[in-house]
């Protein structure tokens, strides 16, 4: 999926970011320690910011991806506000996970692996948590639903979304 | 900034309070004259690397400095020579607690007989071996005995800056570092003019992204400078060209930890414990189907069966030992019949084995060491970084063999196949993890060789791990047709009806063997 970086809306951090990689223009191995910033400060590594990365730390935009890239902590895709894994082990699978990733995907509008653009929500189908005589299992950030019907999928986002309007 | 008489002031007056807080609230006991942890779990330890941990804050440098904390550094910046220091290690036979094992000292004094404007003093605390936490256990426990150490390192070596490359994943290690530093250069103890003796050290944090290999340490040093993480060609040794093509020095957080106390007690009273050529204590991580999990520091050369029994209590819910896995990764399986093998560098390896970082995973009747040797090469085929064919493509290459072998399609070939390919990859990858990653796999087939012809004639597997192998079944005679198994299998498998009595089946056709029939049932009426 597209997502566009808000650079309006980031517009104070970036602000921050541009100072921090001054701070570190000057030390020796700075790429990693400012990537792991950038990743703290905005979830993710938007493609502008690498750019930024590049040209702040005078090093070639090639290998701040090629760098970014090799490590397993670094993510390319912002992450929602609350993060839906749903299990497609093989208890969960035959017992109808599919169906049920399908309504998540339909309600939100997004596939599995993406996050949707208010950034409230991310879908992510893992392998098997270990929870097979509950199948099929949906973990919503820390909390478990068991034994999960389509029917119930509308339910369960709306609670998150009411959560959120909450908040904010 | 303090100086000399302040730090013995600091250790005359906060000990003895120390000492009465911990015998008061039952943490400590005194044994032989020193403070030990209280309980039966450590009476059969000896605590080296881990002798402050659980008795002293981390946060708190008073607390190390009260049990003669920064003692030996004070003492070797006042007494001793560069070449004093480094004939004391070499003296004492350290050997490097990552998991290599080389001699501490004579990586010193590489480093030290080479002329450079800069040298480095780095601390590896990437610890990503599956199964072993000890490093985390002292980082968090015990920052400062790392820094005394890598400070007396540097001085040996003439190195003026340090760095401790710490996994990310070790939020606490982080934090306690980080306060340890502070603390550390608010005392004068890091920094310029250490004590007054003219010798300068800092020390700065590293953390990883994520990717197993930087503990290698030509990887390590790679992505220090800000690229990924990829092992170079050796030589050069990293004594020699290292971080920044400068002499630098690596050493693992256990073998620090042990460097100071070195000092204080001095090489002779080091050698008279553990065996000759391994001295000294290990650290390991006793995990797995053992009674009593945990850190535990002994002897070198302890017999594996005295530690998995004695002090880790034997194995779990009285199901039988079949194997201890060693090493990690990098490391190898020990069968039964060599349980009484002492724990040392060499005696391991000559079994297959190694000590390694010290993971130490004990298994039961109901692991299939074919499942575990594929566990741990799909492990090495995620973790490798790509630069060598070997590694990369090899290693993959043994998992599909592997993967034949479960699910039940291999044949006696693919074992030759098998072992082939491992010795090849053994002998040819650029780095450690390549070049062991065939560990678990060839221990396996020289000690368990069976299981992989059971899989591969009888299509069986005895522990039932395999689930294209194994079938589930219930037993007539012991079924109490509790229903149990029909309400909870998630794919509705099994029928029968106790009013009816319709007796309790599995259907082999649906049933997709996630066990929890077998785990839930009451009466062990489910074999496989």
């Amino acid at each position: 999926m597209e997502f566009t970086f808000d650079l309006e809306k980031n517009k104070e951090k970036i602000l921050e970011f541009k100072e921090f990689i001054l701070e570190h223009r000057k030390m020796p191995g700075a790429l990693i320690p400012v990537l792991q910033e950038a990743q703290v400060k905005f979830g993710y590594l938007p493609q502008e910011i690498m750019e930024m990365i590049a040209s702040g730390l005078a090093v070639p935009a090639s290998k701040v991806f090629g760098v970014a890239t090799y490590y397993s902590q670094f993510t390319f895709i912002p992450k929602g506000k609350h993060n839906i894994s749903i299990c497609l082990g093989t208890a969960c699978y035959v017992k109808g996970a599919q169906d049920i990733l399908e309504e998540f995907e339909n309600i939100l509008g997004i596939k599995g692996g993406e996050t949707t653009p208010n950034l409230q929500f991310s879908i992510t189908d893992c392998r098997c948590v270990g929870d097979c005589s509950k199948a099929p299992v949906v973990v919503v950030d820390e909390d478990v639903y068991a034994k999960v019907k389509k029917s119930d999928v509308k339910d369960i986002i709306a609670k998150y979304s009411q959560e959120v309007e909450c908040v904010d | 900034m303090i100086n000399r008489e302040e730090l013995h002031r600091i250790r005359e007056s906060h000990k003895p309070e120390l000492e009465a807080k911990l015998l008061a609230n039952g943490t400590a006991e005194m044994r032989d004259g020193r403070l030990v942890l209280a309980g039966d779990y450590y009476k059969k330890q000896t605590r080296v690397a881990l002798k402050n941990s659980g008795l002293i804050d981390p946060k708190n440098i008073d607390d190390y400095i009260a049990f003669d904390g920064y003692r030996a550094l004070e003492q070797v910046l006042s007494e001793k020579t560069q070449k004093d220091v480094i004939d004391l290690m070499t003296e004492a036979n350290l050997r490097g607690r990552g998991g290599a094992g080389f001699p501490t000292g004579r990586k010193w004094n590489e480093a030290y007989g080479i002329q450079a404007n800069q040298k480095y003093f780095l601390c590896n605390a990437d610890e990503g071996d599956p199964g072993a936490y000890m490093d985390r256990n002292i980082l968090e426990n015990d920052p400062h005995a790392v820094i005394e150490g890598m400070a007396i390192g540097a001085y040996a070596v003439g190195a003026s800056q340090g760095y401790i490359y710490v996994r990310a994943e070790y939020p606490v290690a982080v934090k306690m570092l980080r306060i340890a530093i502070e603390q550390a250069r608010e005392y004068g103890l890091l920094g310029k003019n250490i004590l007054g003796s003219g010798f300068d050290f800092d020390l700065d944090l590293r953390l990883g992204s994520g990717a197993f290999v930087c503990g290698e340490g030509t990887a390590l040093m790679e992505s220090i400078q800000g690229n990924r993480g990829m092992p170079r060609m050796k030589p050069p040794r990293t004594s020699h060209k290292g971080l920044w093509q400068k002499p630098t020095i690596l050493n693992n957080v256990e073998t620090l930890a042990c460097v100071p106390i070195i000092f204080q007690k001095g090489a002779e009273w080091f050698r008279s414990i553990g065996t000759e050529k391994s001295p000294g204590t290990k650290v390991f991580a006793l995990v797995g189907k053992v009674e009593n999990a945990g850190l535990v520091e002994v002897p070198m050369g302890m017999p594996l069966n005295e530690i998995v029994n004695d002090i880790g209590g034997g194995v779990t819910n009285g199901k039988a030992l079949k194997a201890v896995q060693t090493g990690g990764p990098s490391g190898g399986c020990i069968p039964l019949d060599l349980m009484d093998t002492p724990v040392d560098f060499e005696s391991l390896a000559k079994i297959g084995s190694i000590v390694g970082s010290g993971g130490m995973v004990v298994m039961d009747e109901d692991t299939c060491m074919v499942d575990i040797s594929r566990f741990f090469l799909e492990f090495t085929v995620d973790e490798s970084c790509g630069k060598c064919t070997p590694c990369r493509l090899g290693t993959r290459r043994m998992m599909e063999l592997l993967d034949k072998i479960t699910e039940g399609k291999g044949t006696l070939d693919d074992l030759d196949d098998l072992e082939q390919l491992a010795k090849d990859i053994q002998k040819s990858s650029l780095c450690a993890l390549g070049q062991t990653a065939p560990n678990p796999v060839l221990s396996t087939l020289k000690y368990f060789r069976s299981e992989y012809e059971d899989h591969i004639l009888n299509h069986k597997c005895s522990a039932g791990v395999c689930r294209n192998l194994t079938a589930y079944e219930i037993q007539e005679d012991t079924c109490k047709s509790c229903g149990i198994c029909k309400k909870n299998c998630p794919v509705n498998a099994i029928t029968g009806d106790k009013k009816a009595e319709i007796p309790f089946v599995i259907d082999q056709e649906a049933c997709i063997k996630c066990g929890v029939c077998y785990q839930d049932c009451p009466f062990d009426a489910i074999t496989k």
